[in-house]
């Protein structure tokens, strides 16, 4: 059972993963609180689910999910930057209005994808034309590991350009970018274009993989996305930008297994499962200071034993 | 050439705190002019680096940079010709990046929001030959992030950041006044270095009257939003301590002996 719990909280910590990165980009690179998360990660999946239903590609459908994610961020970026609206208010705002669009999308709360082509029946069927062997039941673990690994690489190799610079200057010493040229606004923007791609990326990837899309989905993203990037923070530290990437993917993995085991256990209903998040994220969140506090009292005693 | 035409900067107006900051000033700067400006707290010397570098919008009046109104330019499109380094240590550079990767975007002014790669084998070579010249042991601490830097360290940082690509203007506002006596002088001395080595155009603010004797070839005294002394030649490199302290005794009265204070 337990390797079940492993390989299932894997799957999820790989797709939710891609969503957390996006949340890595605007809260530890940008320093920006974003909550519009909890609105394009359901805008991803409605978009995928209603142009699925529709009739058309899943992939494209998936890239619509993506752009669509983008267009979102921006949204947040210029009420921030343009309209002078706090980071927190700018992205309730649109979190808030996105809920009436993903009703509209759809047109009802929820749109059901069973008997539908999703991406990954798409690649079951392309795998099996080539290895007929291939194990159709880890084909989402599978394509999840390689997808989300692909994305932090393209995480990383964006960081390191002379944009990736900006973005993160920008989130570090506003002041000291500007003074180098750079528009900050402009710079906050993309990161927030970038970020909610990701999270809309994955609603979309969710949504095919839950085999639904529901308007209420998006309720605790950004409390999700918050934790694995803090585990992975706590438990991995964040020296370069490739083991923080790193950590963001393992803390999602961590995270999803923690639920699994909570609930496998029956240490909770699933009703639960939003209180239980919060807590983790504060356990997370205070973690560095409880250390910090045991450091010190440790320290405490050795100059009083020394002296 | 810089030139500022009947600058007029109010802070609070309308309201009881209304604060005419700058009034009616004009200044021209030559071309590899190097200018120490001193002046009491609130005479308006860092207002006056503010409204160059575009961090305030003036009220009247207009800024000219080689001929070119820049008066309505915003902050970040001034940094492709303005360097600057700030009075705290802090401001200048991005704390939690590397040595490198703080050079780098410095390097790659005014493209640096582009896809390519911050950082390559011939760049960290440029920057470490570059940190080679400045004696300071960074060259060989380039993957150092700058956080761990001491504030001269950092200070000598932000000076090459603000000059690595030569600035039309390079604004110095009192940046070694946060740093220790001996620490402020070797900023100061790799400050004249790198100016005269490459003939940048300087506007220095700083409190220390015997720096602004010693360094630049001009001295300007700013009092009550306008500039009342402006000295160079002879008459700056003639002018001492005890007279400085003079005129500023004549434009203060009675208020001057607070002052004293801030400018031993």
């Amino acid at each position: 059972m337990l390797q079940n719990l492993l390989l299932n909280s894997l799957e999820q910590g790989m797709v939710y993963g891609i969503m957390a990165l996006g949340v890595y980009i605007t809260f530890k690179i940008l320093k920006f609180s974003d909550l519009t998360v909890d609105g394009s990660f359901p805008l991803g999946a409605a978009i995928a689910a209603a142009l699925i239903v529709g009739g058309y590609h899943p992939f494209f459908a998936t890239l619509a999910a993506l752009l669509a994610g983008a267009l979102a961020g921006c949204i947040t970026g210029i009420l921030n930057t343009k309209a002078g609206i706090s980071d927190l208010l700018s992205g309730i705002l649109t979190m808030t209005s996105l809920y009436s669009i993903n009703l509209r999308i759809m047109g009802r709360p929820n749109t059901p994808l069973l008997n539908q082509p999703t991406i990954y029946s798409v690649i079951d069927t392309f795998v099996k034309g080539i290895w007929p062997a291939f194990p159709s039941k880890h084909v989402y673990l599978i394509f999840f590991i390689i997808f989300a690994l692909l994305i932090k690489f393209i995480v990383d190799a964006f960081l390191k350009t002379q944009m990736g610079f900006a973005l993160r200057a920008t989130g570090d010493n506003p002041q000291m970018i500007r003074s180098q040229g750079v528009n900050t606004d402009l710079a906050k923007i993309i990161g927030l274009v970038i970020s909610n791609s990701l999270v809309a990326l994955s609603g979309a990837l969710v949504a095919q993989y839950l085999g639904f899309a529901d308007a209420g989905m998006g309720v605790g993203t950004i409390v999700a996305g918050l934790a694995s990037v803090i585990i992975g923070d706590t438990l991995l530290g964040g020296r370069t930008v490739f083991i923080s990437t790193l950590g963001v993917l393992f803390g999602s993995f961590l995270y999803r297994f923690s639920i699994s085991l909570v609930l496998s256990f029956r240490l909770a209903q699933a009703s639960d499962l939003k209180l239980f998040t919060a807590i983790v994220v504060v356990i997370a969140l205070t973690a560095p200071q409880i250390k910090q506090a045991l450091k010190l009292r440790i320290k405490g005693c050795d100059s009083y034993g020394n002296s | 050439m810089v030139i500022l035409d009947h600058i007029q900067k109010i802070f609070y107006r309308n309201t009881p705190n209304e604060n005419q900051v700058l009034n009616n000033l004009s200044l021209k700067v030559e071309d590899g002019d190097f200018i120490t400006v001193i002046g009491s707290n609130g005479a308006g010397k860092s207002t006056m680096l503010n409204v160059v570098a575009g961090v305030h919008p003036v009220d009247s009046g207009r800024i000219l940079l080689d001929g070119i109104d820049i008066t309505h330019l915003p902050e970040f499109k001034r940094a492709a010709f303005i360097g600057r380094v700030f009075q705290d240590p802090m401001l200048g550079t991005s704390p939690s990046m590397t040595i490198e990767e703080n050079l780098s975007m410095a390097y790659a002014r005014p493209n640096n929001m582009t896809l390519c790669w911050g950082l390559d084998f011939q760049r960290r070579k440029i920057f470490k030959d570059y940190l080679k010249n400045i004696p300071l042991g960074l060259e060989n601490r380039l993957s150092t992030k700058v956080k761990l830097l001491s504030g001269g360290q950092r200070q000598a940082l932000t000076l090459i950041m603000a000059t690595m690509k030569k600035p039309k203007l390079l604004l110095l506002d009192e940046h070694t006044a946060a740093l220790d006596p001996k620490t402020a002088q070797m900023v100061n001395s790799l400050t004249e270095e790198i100016v005269q080595k490459n003939n940048i155009t300087t506007i220095m603010v700083t409190h220390n009257l015997e720096h602004a004797i010693k360094m630049g070839n001009r001295l300007i005294m700013m009092h009550k939003g306008q500039i009342v002394m402006d000295l160079s030649g002879e008459e700056k490199s003639t002018m001492t301590i005890p007279r400085l302290l003079n005129k500023f005794e004549q434009l203060q009265g009675e208020k001057f002996a607070e002052d004293r204070v801030m400018l031993a």
